[in-house]
C-alpha cells in the first residue's frame, strides 16, 4: 500500500469522527482494521484530530492488547491460552506452532505470511485446546496431527 | 410443519455447524420437503455441537456432519422414524437418547437467563417478541413508574451476576437518587475471565434480554444513554447486538417516544481493545472516556458520578438478562429460587476435564458435586477428579473435599474463593496445581494495569517463586514468602484484580500443600507436568520397533529404525509428549517419569 494512499484511508476513517477525546478507542480501532496496525503516522494524524498530545495516543494504545504497531501477517493465528486451554494443552500446541511456522509467540514471518500470538481467553472453552485464523476461523479440540493438517504448506522443516 | 433448529453460535460453527446448515437447506430442496430451518445461537451443550433438533417433537441430533444430514431429513419424512445411531448417546451408560428433555446435561438445569439461548433466532426480533420478548418493557414503561421497577428489583434480591454479588436493586435505588439531568447506564459485557463464555452466548444467542434488560435499567434510574461495552474478541455478538439494536428501534422499543410513554433511550455498542483489568468498573469507564484503563478509588462511586462524571449505572450482561423475568412474573418468583442469600439461578461454564462441556444455569444453592458430575458427566478417560477452580484468576481451586458445598456467592468465598463471571474449570489427575498456581499469576501480572505497586511487582514476585518451585528450585520457606506476599497483594491494591490476584495462590497452598511439597523436597511433579521435573522414556521390553512415535516426534529426539528399539535423546526431547500419545495403547511402551 502506498503511502498517499493510507494517508488518504486514515483521512477517510477520521472524517467520521467529531474529534472529541473519548472516541480515541474507537478511531484506532477502525485504523487498525484498515490498516492492519497502527502506524506512527496514523497515531499523529490522530492525535492532531482529537487535540492532544502524541504521547497521550501512543499510552493509551499500548494499554490496551488489541492494538498492534507493526504489519501483521497475512494468516494471523492467536492461540488462546485461556484456563480451558490450558489444562487441555495449549502450551503444547503453541510450542508445535511456533516450530511449523518457524517463529515464536509474538513475532511474524519475514515473508509476512504468518503472525503468531497468544491471546486471552476467545471463549471456545469447550472446544480446548483452540485457535483462531484472522480472528474468524475457529480451530478447536487441537492435536499435533490436527495442526500439522492446518498449515501444510508451513510443515515441518519446511522453513 | 417441522422446525429444524441448527445452533450457529461461535463454538457450533468452529465445530463445523455452518456446514451442516448448508446441507441441511440443500437436502430439504432436493428431497422438496418443507420445514422451517431455524439458526438460534448456543444451546449450551458445547461439547455435542453441531447440533440438530427437530422440533416440535424435540429430538435431539448430537455431533452431525453434513453427511448425516439426508439420513436426518429421510427421517423428517417419515413421521415416526428417528435417524438411528445419530442421537446422543450417554457416556456413562452408553445408552442412546433421542430426546433432548431426557438428556441429564439437559433436565437437572432450570433455565430462566439461557431460556431462549439455542432456541430462538438471535436476528429476528419477531421470534423474540413471539415468545413474550419486549413484554416486560411494555409492561414497565406504561403501567408502573421507575420507582415501582426500582423496588421490584430490590425485592426479588437479585445480586450482581458478574461476581461482586453486590444487590442489585440498592445499585438501581442509588442511581436513581442521585442528582443529575444527564445519567448513563452501561451493559458490561467484557467478559474476559480465562474459562468463561456465558456473557458471550448470551449476547449472541439471545441480544434481545439483554436491550430489554438495558432500556427497564434505563428507565428505571432514569437515564437517556446506555453503552454495551463488549470485548472485539467477541465479533459474533457484536454483530447480532447490532441487528438487535436496528431491529428494536425499527420497532420503536430504543428511540424518543418509546411506546409512546415519553420515554427517550438510546443504546451504543462500544467495542473492549482487550484489557482485563476494563471489567473493574472505573477502568471501564476510564476506557470509555478514551483513556487507558486504570481503575481509580471510589468513593465517589459510578452510581454518584461515572461515566463523564455522570451518574452511571454499570450492571453485568446476566443480571440484565434476568430483569425482564422480574417485571414479568414479579419479584417473589425470583425470590422463591436460590437460597436465603443468593437468589435466583446462576449460570456457569463448566470446562476443563470434564465429559460435558457447556454452558448450564442451576439454581443457586446447588452443590458442586451436582454440577461437575451429574450435569458435567464426571472427568472422562477414567482420570481422577482433582479439582475445580471457579471465579477464573479472582478465584480459586477448591479440593474434592468441599465438592458437597453448596454453591451461592457467599459459600464460595468463605471457601477462598468467588463465584467470579461464573467460569467453572474442573481439574483432573494430570492437572499440575503448583502450575496452575503459576498460570493465574502470569495472567494477573500480565493483565495488572500497573499503577498500584504490590499488584505490579508483588504478582511479578510471586510469579517468579511459582516458577522456581515448578522447576524443582523451591525452598521451603518460599512457602511462607508467598503467603505475605499473597497478604500483601490483597491489602495494598486499588480494584478487585490486584485484591483477588493471590486467591489462586493462597487456596492451591491451603488445599494441595503436598504438591508444593513434593516438588520442593522430592523434586516431583506429583501430576507430571511440569517439564523441568519430568522425563520421558521408552521401555525397551514393551517396544515394537513400529515406529511411530519416532515419525511424530518433532525434534527429532528418537532414534531407532523398523523393527529395532527406539531410544529417546534426553538432550534433544522437549519432554512435549507427543511419543506418549501416540504410541498404540497395546505397546505402552512409551513412559513418563
Amino acid at each position: 500500500m502506498c503511502k498517499q494512499n493510507t494517508e488518504l484511508k486514515v483521512k477517510d476513517i477520521l472524517n467520521c469522527y467529531q474529534g472529541k477525546e473519548r472516541e480515541i478507542i474507537p478511531i484506532l480501532q477502525q485504523i487498525q482494521e484498515e490498516l492492519g496496525y497502527l502506524s506512527e503516522e496514523a497515531m499523529l494524524a490522530t492525535a492532531r484530530f482529537v487535540r492532544v498530545p502524541e504521547s497521550k495516543i501512543y499510552a493509551t494504545a499500548t494499554f490496551y492488547a488489541q492494538f498492534r504497531f507493526k504489519p501483521v501477517g497475512r494468516n494471523h493465528v492467536a492461540v488462546c491460552r485461556g484456563t480451558a486451554c490450558h489444562v487441555r494443552g495449549a502450551e503444547r500446541i503453541l510450542d508445535i506452532l511456533e516450530r511449523q511456522l518457524g517463529i515464536k509467540e509474538g513475532e511474524t514471518s519475514q515473508d509476512l505470511e504468518y503472525t503468531l500470538e497468544a491471546v486471552a481467553c476467545i471463549g471456545c472453552c469447550a472446544l480446548a485446546p483452540a485457535i483462531t485464523i484472522n480472528n474468524q476461523e475457529v480451530h478447536g479440540q487441537l492435536t499435533p496431527k490436527k495442526v500439522a493438517e492446518l498449515f501444510p504448506a508451513a510443515a515441518k522443516g519446511g522453513n | 410443519m417441522k422446525t429444524v433448529l441448527i445452533s450457529q453460535g461461535t463454538c457450533c460453527k468452529s465445530a463445523g455447524a455452518d456446514r451442516v446448515l448448508a446441507a441441511m437447506e440443500r437436502e430439504l430442496s432436493e428431497v422438496g420437503l418443507e420445514a422451517i430451518v431455524k439458526t438460534p445461537g448456543c444451546h449450551g451443550f458445547s461439547e455435542i455441537d453441531p447440533v440438530v433438533v427437530i422440533e416440535p417433537d424435540g429430538i435431539l441430533y448430537a455431533k452431525v456432519k453434513a453427511e448425516d444430514v439426508p439420513k436426518i431429513v429421510q427421517s423428517l419424512m417419515d413421521e415416526n422414524r428417528l435417524a438411528k445411531g445419530l442421537y446422543y448417546r450417554d457416556p456413562v451408560t452408553n445408552e442412546g437418547i433421542p430426546y433432548a428433555q431426557d438428556i441429564p446435561f439437559f433436565n437437572k438445569q432450570q433455565r430462566t437467563i439461557l431460556k431462549n439461548c439455542g432456541v430462538l433466532d438471535p436476528r429476528d426480533i419477531n421470534d423474540y417478541m413471539e415468545a413474550g420478548g419486549y413484554r416486560a418493557v411494555r409492561k414497565a414503561l406504561l403501567e408502573m413508574t421507575p420507582a415501582q421497577v426500582v423496588a421490584e428489583v430490590k425485592r426479588s434480591g437479585l445480586r450482581g451476576l458478574g461476581g461482586a454479588g453486590f444487590p442489585t436493586g440498592k445499585k438501581w435505588e442509588m442511581c436513581a437518587a442521585a442528582h443529575g439531568e444527564i445519567k448513563y447506564v452501561i451493559c458490561n459485557a467484557d467478559e474476559g475471565d480465562p474459562g468463561s463464555f456465558q456473557d458471550r452466548s448470551i449476547l449472541e444467542g439471545d441480544p434481545h434480554a439483554v436491550l430489554e434488560g438495558l432500556i427497564l435499567a434505563g428507565y428505571a434510574v432514569g437515564a437517556q444513554e446506555s453503552y454495551l461495552y463488549v470485548r472485539a474478541e467477541y465479533p459474533l455478538a457484536i454483530k447480532n447486538l447490532q441487528i438487535a439494536i436496528d431491529q428494536a428501534k425499527e420497532k420503536g422499543f430504543i428511540g424518543d417516544d418509546i411506546l409512546g410513554s415519553g420515554f427517550k433511550f438510546d443504546i451504543k455498542i462500544f467495542q473492549g481493545a482487550g484489557a482485563f483489568v476494563c471489567g473493574e468498573e472505573t477502568a471501564l469507564i476510564q476506557s470509555l472516556e478514551g483513556k487507558r484503563g486504570m481503575p481509580y478509588p471510589r468513593p465517589p462511586y459510578p452510581v454518584i458520578a461515572g461515566l463523564h462524571g455522570k451518574p452511571t449505572l454499570i450492571d453485568n450482561v446476566k443480571t440484565l438478562a434476568s430483569v425482564r423475568w422480574i417485571i414479568n412474573k414479579g419479584a417473589d418468583w425470583l425470590a422463591s429460587r436460590g437460597t436465603e442469600t443468593s437468589k435466583g439461578t446462576a449460570v456457569f461454564s463448566i470446562t476443563g476435564k470434564v465429559a460435558n462441556c457447556g454452558l448450564v444455569e442451576v439454581p443457586m444453592g446447588i452443590t458442586m458435586r451436582e454440577i461437575v458430575f451429574e450435569i458435567g458427566g464426571g472427568v472422562p478417560g477414567g482420570k481422577k477428579f482433582k479439582a475445580v477452580q471457579t471465579g477464573g484468576p479472582s478465584g480459586g481451586c477448591l479440593p474434592g473435599a468441599l465438592l458437597d458445598t453448596a454453591i451461592d456467592f457467599d459459600t464460595l468465598r468463605a471457601a477462598g474463593s468467588m463465584m467470579g463471571s461464573g467460569g467453572m474449570v474442573v481439574m483432573d489427575e494430570d492437572t499440575c496445581m503448583v502450575d496452575t498456581a503459576r498460570y493465574f499469576l502470569d495472567f494477573s501480572l500480565k493483565e495488572s494495569c500497573g499503577q498500584c505497586v504490590p499488584c505490579r511487582l508483588g504478582t511479578m514476585q510471586m510469579h517468579e517463586i511459582l516458577t522456581r518451585i515448578t522447576q524443582g528450585e523451591g525452598k521451603m520457606s518460599d512457602l511462607d514468602l508467598l503467603m505475605e506476599l499473597s497478604e500483601g497483594v490483597a491489602k495494598g491494591s486499588l480494584c478487585g484484580l490486584g485484591k483477588t490476584a493471590p486467591n489462586p495462590v493462597e487456596t492451591t497452598l491451603r488445599y494441595f500443600r503436598d504438591e508444593y511439597e513434593a516438588h520442593i523436597n522430592e523434586r516431583r511433579c506429583p501430576s507430571r507436568s511440569c517439564k523441568a521435573l519430568i522425563s520421558y522414556n521408552i521401555n525397551a521390553e514393551k517396544c515394537k520397533g513400529c515406529s511411530i512415535c519416532l515419525k511424530a516426534c518433532p525434534v527429532d529426539a528418537i532414534t531407532g529404525a523398523k523393527k529395532e528399539i527406539h531410544i529417546i535423546d534426553g538432550s534433544k526431547c522437549t519432554k512435549c509428549g507427543i511419543c506418549l500419545d501416540v504410541c498404540p495403547d497395546a505397546f505402552g511402551a512409551v513412559e513418563c517419569f
